[in-house]
């Protein structure tokens, strides 16, 4: 029981142990290269692919290997592991922030990375360079002569009052499967009291539970669900999904940071670095931004005014993280969800 | 007369003093700001930790003889306030870990109820922790909470290295300000000393009236010494003045008696070697008499220098004046005096007695040294300044040093058997002096004999 706090928490978001499992793996070779990235990630390959081409038409000497991994092995191959990667890319905050605070990241600092937005970056160690809004997907099929909700007092109001067209359409992250999901659902759970009341009318609505995101969009396009509650799109599928809309809530929209950190088994914080800097100017590719779907941090663009709350970088992170914090907040979670 | 050797400077003095003492005080200043700030920033984040594991120790709570615990967010996001960084936490009930990092060591001396806070490398960086411990009831049975809240310092570093460079920059800026007003401060304090210098320095070589310019406190026991001892000095100069004027004077009026007792008797006299004797007799005492007579002048002289009595003379009717007096005594050896006058007037400014005893002296001189049957040339001109030039064909100054004649009871170097003073010139350079001229000495341009000019400027 080295690691007591996280080995008990991954337990639970990861079935199996031993060796990393990769999902896919792809290298892109060039001739003659002076250095190789080794980069571990939860994206998929067809979404990275264009940005890895691109930073290697600027770096042409740098060859890639590109493993994909669930945030959870992408965690413990890190924790406890030892595994050796030159960059890691995750989508979960809250395991990325574990990893820097408990000191298994490099530091990294470059012109690029000052000018990341202070809500970017979390000690010169952890860099987000993807701001990825949590939606509401409906099924426009299913809502006709219906309102749209606007935000989630006015769901709740909706869910309440159409349960026969919601009964068993209902769908959001089964939160025990998908660190996503939890992320979301945690964040939720501080920004909003209506959290629980909404956890509870969609129980009592027999909510379908997903693991990821694809395949519930897919359901709600096919009509199976009428609604989807926090979901995290791509831009691509969501945009080319016919019969179905996005809303952004306007009481709050939980905004995930897609981050990087750089191991500390990396061969060369440089070369890592190099891959960190093409990140953090994303923002200046709008072509890369279409092609992955992937929305960058933007260090002019200003949310305040607007609803969208960034899910902040830093040790509050690690609070849901907690062992006992995540026990109590599943169990409270599952007796909502499971109604008998 | 300077002082060769001056042992340091007052001045220096202050300065380097004030300068090391503003160095003292910078030093002094730059580790008191330091020693508070980093204390200040300490505290403070003592004071969040302890917050922290305050309120986790009180989120602790049991649930049908469970304990249970919610990490509450604020607990954990309040410590990334300050600073971004790495925190840690462990919660132990009766001394078993239930959640948190499980590696974070417990301090050795543990109080139950105080918060005990140490500072310790871990992971890789030093870790300030405090650990916060509180009973708990479950069931009946008292259990004992603790909860320990650990923060790296890098945050805290930075601070202090920010304060340091402040600290620093203040310091060195304190220095040289300081440094700079007590250079001024010390020359202002040594104005006054200054001053008074410069006011004794200032001062001819005869005055000795006391020194009244402004005096600071510190001085007075100085210029009251200094101004004690010129009172001294001025009163002894004075007395031996009129003891020498008593002299010659209680000396003279009895010559006066036996030259004319000396004559009475020459006169009744017939053998000639006895006639012979008495007038050798009767011319020593009239040179004892003209000697007593020129210290008299002498001392008059010094005492009148200091007080001149001022009035407009007349150059022309003064020398007029003594060449008629003197007229007798240049007869006797049959010397002739001219006096040769410019066309217009030439007005002096000066005290009558004195030019008159200058000149008489001068004039006097130049009859004595004169040999029998000779001509004495008395020449008034006017170039810008009152020359009275006085030409004898007597036998000069030989060898003798011109500047060394004007010295009292200082003689020509050829003057042996000839009865005198050496007093006659003294009187007449102290006079010129006294009066803003000079007595030039010469040896005649035309043939022998010496030439001596009291200039005056005109008034």
């Amino acid at each position: 029981m080295r690691h007591f706090g996280f080995a008990l928490g991954l337990s639970l978001l990861a079935s199996g142990a031993g060796a990393l499992e990769l999902e896919e793996s792809r290298t892109y070779q060039v001739a003659g290269a002076r250095a190789e990235l080794r980069i571990l990630s939860t994206a998929d390959v067809e979404v990275f692919e264009p940005i890895l081409l691109a930073f290697q038409q600027q770096h042409g000497d740098v060859s890639i290997q590109y493993d994909v991994a669930s945030s959870a092995q992408l965690m413990r191959a890190l924790y406890d592991e030892g595994a050796e990667y030159d960059l890691a890319i995750s989508s979960a905050m809250d395991l990325q922030t574990k990893l820097a605070n408990d000191g298994f990241t490099l530091s990294f600092r470059s012109d690029a990375t000052a000018n990341l937005p202070d809500w970017a970056a979390w000690r010169d160690q952890v860099f987000a360079f993807t701001q990825e809004p949590a939606v509401l997907v409906v099924s426009e099929a299913a809502f006709e002569g219906l309102p749209m909700p606007t935000n989630r007092e006015g769901l709740i109001d909706l869910l309440r009052t159409q349960p026969e067209v919601f009964e068993g359409r209902v769908g959001t992250y089964d939160v025990r499967t998908s660190g996503l999901g939890y992320l979301f659902a945690t964040q939720d759970s501080r920004n909003t009291e209506s959290f629980w009341q909404l956890t509870e009318v969609m129980g009592r609505l027999d909510a379908q539970l997903y693991c990821c995101s694809g395949q519930m969009i897919r359901d709600v396009a096919e009509g199976k669900l009428a609604i989807a509650y926090n979901v995290l799109g791509s831009y691509a599928q969501l945009a080319n999904t016919p019969g179905i809309r996005t809303i952004e809530m306007d009481d709050f929209v939980s905004v995930m940071l897609r981050t990087a950190v750089i191991p500390q088994t990396a061969r060369s914080v440089a070369d890592s670095g190099l891959m960190i800097d093409f990140l953090a100017g994303l923002s200046e590719r709008p072509e890369l931004a279409l092609q992955t779907g992937l929305p960058p941090v933007e260090a002019q663009r200003d949310d305040t005014a607007t609803a969208r709350r960034p899910i902040r970088l830093g040790p509050g992170l690690l609070v849901f993280l907690d062992t006992m914090r995540r026990e109590t907040f599943l169990r409270s979670w599952v007796s909502s969800m499971e109604q008998p | 007369m300077k002082l060769r050797n001056p042992t340091g400077s007052i001045r220096r003095r202050l300065v380097a003093q004030l300068a090391l003492i503003a160095a003292l005080l910078s030093v002094a200043f730059f580790f008191t700001v330091r020693v508070v700030a980093e204390q200040a920033a300490t505290d403070t984040q003592d004071n969040i930790l302890a917050a922290s594991a305050t309120s986790i120790a009180d989120a602790v709570y049991s649930e049908s003889g469970v304990v249970r615990l919610e990490l509450p967010y604020s607990a954990i996001s309040m410590l990334s306030t300050i600073s971004e960084d790495r925190v840690f936490y462990r919660v132990l009930v009766d001394g078993q870990t239930v959640t948190g990092y499980d590696d974070l060591p417990l301090p050795v001396a543990r109080q139950p109820g105080r918060a005990v806070f140490e500072t310790y490398p871990y992971r890789g960086d030093d870790l300030r922790s405090v650990l916060v411990s509180r009973a708990l009831s479950v069931g009946n049975q008292a259990r004992q909470v603790e909860v320990i809240v650990g923060q790296t310092r890098l945050g805290l570093a930075a601070i202090s290295s920010k304060i340091t460079a402040t600290a620093v920059a203040i310091g060195v800026v304190f220095f040289i300000v300081a440094t700079a007003l007590s250079f001024l401060a010390a020359q202002n304090a040594m104005q006054p000393l200054d001053r008074l210098a410069a006011s004794v320095a200032r001062r001819g070589p005869n005055d000795l009236r006391p020194v009244t310019a402004a005096t600071p406190a510190e001085l007075v026991p100085l210029v009251g010494g200094l101004n004690s001892f010129m009172a001294r000095l001025r009163s002894a100069l004075t007395r031996s003045e009129d003891l020498i004027a008593e002299a010659a004077h209680r000396v003279r009026t009895p010559l006066a008696t036996v030259r004319t007792q000396a004559e009475v008797i020459h006169r009744q006299m017939e053998r000639p070697q006895n006639k012979k004797a008495l007038r050798e007799m009767i011319r020593a005492v009239d040179e004892s008499s003209r000697s007593a007579g020129q210290l008299l002048d002498h001392a008059m002289v010094t005492f009148r220098s200091d007080q001149l009595e001022t009035e407009d003379i007349n150059a022309a009717d003064l020398l007029r004046d003594v060449v008629d007096r003197l007229g007798p005594t240049a007869e006797l050896k049959d010397i002739s005096v001219h006096l040769t006058l410019p066309s217009g007037r030439c007005v002096v400014r000066g005290d009558m007695i004195l030019l008159q005893n200058a000149v008489r002296n001068v004039l006097d001189n130049a009859i004595k040294y004169s040999p029998a049957d000779t001509d004495i040339v008395v020449q008034l001109t006017n170039d810008g300044a009152c020359r009275m030039a006085f030409m004898d064909q007597g036998r000069g100054f030989g060898e003798a040093d011109l500047a060394s004649l004007t010295q009292r009871f200082s003689r020509g170097a050829n003057v042996d058997d000839v009865v005198g003073s050496g007093l006659g010139l003294t009187i007449a350079d102290d006079v010129a002096r006294a009066h803003g001229g000079a007595l030039e000495i010469t040896s005649n341009t035309e043939g022998a004999g010496a030439c001596v000019t009291l200039v005056l400027p005109l008034a």
